[in-house]
């Protein structure tokens, strides 16, 4: 097989692009694709300050690398959620990707903060699953570190399988509201939010994967534990049987929602935001979702500890 | 040839050459799943695997963040 670029062997075929490259000419059309869809969806401008996302998985540290590399002023934020030796993996991983290349990394160990709550904890004390305390975790503390860190842009490496069977689920439920929020750039809609955004939207998992080889990234091979049997992993499967048929679809089904599906879903505005009780960040009622989290785990210990 | 898959950590011996695309049917790996190492380089579906080689089948699919 030959690049479709330069002739030489190919060492990676996209099928959704009809196309395969050698390694340069794949380095090449990754980082061109990162930047088209900075520029495409008015994400950030060279002279703004990004602050990345990491988890010390290919996504999030093959954006990292190509954002350094196209010139960005970037900073990289990891969330210890905690969950043993996972965690330490990844954050070693995140750690090592930051030293190696001379960037600045904050990382904020959920077991340390204020509330010290890691995700296990808050899954077991509220016996909810464990994703959907780490989605609201994750939220709160990203918001809050690009508010207090002075950062414009908050940028994560969801990327295009993601999208994809995010919007499966979205879909398959018809959930209004958060169909109405799915798209790569979120505005912010109260002072301490900043602008977030998904500059991996189009890029498949193949791609970021095979980024992170070549380009010697060494990141957390492992799933999460929690993450077996996640719903998401269900879509995923099955649209990559859709995409071994029919190639191309993710791409179509994530990018002709935005163009076509995303205007007839007008998001509601999130108007009378205001601010938290207990932590200042924005709330729609006296307690922003994580405070109510928090509080939730301190009402069941409680009622753990009468009742023992 | 020797066939690790990842993150599984399962180690399979496979006896004979073969296409890339071949023995990732044979093992109902879909095309674009996985990325298949050998050494520090990459494989496409139409090369071949000889029976000394030692190959990696690393999974692209993500689903957690740590």
């Amino acid at each position: 097989m030959k690049c479709k670029r330069c002739r030489e062997k190919a060492i990676v075929q996209l099928r959704s692009h009809n196309t395969a490259f050698c390694k340069p000419c794949f380095v090449f059309f990754f980082q061109r694709s990162v930047e088209r869809a900075i520029e495409r969806e008015h994400m950030f401008e060279k002279h703004e300050r990004i602050l990345v996302a990491v988890s010390g998985g290919k996504d999030s540290l093959a954006l990292w690398d190509a954002l350094v590399d196209l010139g960005y002023d970037t900073e990289g934020l990891y969330l210890g959620l905690g969950i043993g030796a996972y965690s330490r993996a990844s954050e070693a991983k995140a750690r090592a990707f930051a030293d190696r290349r001379g960037l600045r990394l904050t990382v904020v160990p959920l077991d340390e903060t204020e509330d010290g709550l890691g995700i296990p904890t808050v899954a077991a004390a509220t016996r909810r699953p464990p994703c959907s305390a780490c989605g609201t975790f994750k939220r709160h503390h990203f918001d809050r570190a690009a508010f207090e860190g002075g950062f414009p842009v908050l940028a994560t490496g969801h990327n295009l399988d993601d999208e994809a069977a995010r919007l499966m689920g979205n879909v398959l439920h018809w959930q209004l509201p958060y169909l109405a929020k799915q798209r790569p750039v979120l505005t912010p809609t109260h002072p301490k939010f900043v602008r977030k955004v998904r500059p991996l939207f189009r890029t498949s998992e193949l791609e970021s994967a095979t980024y992170a080889f070549l380009r010697g990234i060494e990141y957390v091979v492992e799933e999460c534990p929690n993450s077996h049997g996640a719903t998401q992993l269900v879509y995923k499967e099955l649209l990559n049987k859709l995409e071994h048929q029919m190639p191309g679809s993710k791409l179509a089904f994530v990018t002709d929602f935005l163009s076509r599906g995303l205007p007839l879903f007008q998001s509601a505005p999130d108007g009378g935001l205001g601010e938290c009780e207990r932590c200042g960040m924005p709330a729609a009622g006296e307690l922003c979702g994580y405070c109510r989290l928090v509080a939730e785990v301190g009402r069941r210990r409680t009622q753990a500890v009468a009742h023992s | 040839m020797q066939v690790r898959l990842e993150p599984q950590g399962k180690q399979l011996t496979i006896a004979g050459r073969r296409r890339v695309g071949d023995l990732l049917q044979s093992l109902g790996i879909l095309a674009g799943t996985v990325m298949v190492i050998r050494g520090d380089e990459l494989l496409t579906d139409d090369e071949f695997v000889a029976d000394t080689d030692e190959i990696e089948l690393r999974a692209v699919i993500s689903g957690g963040a740590a």
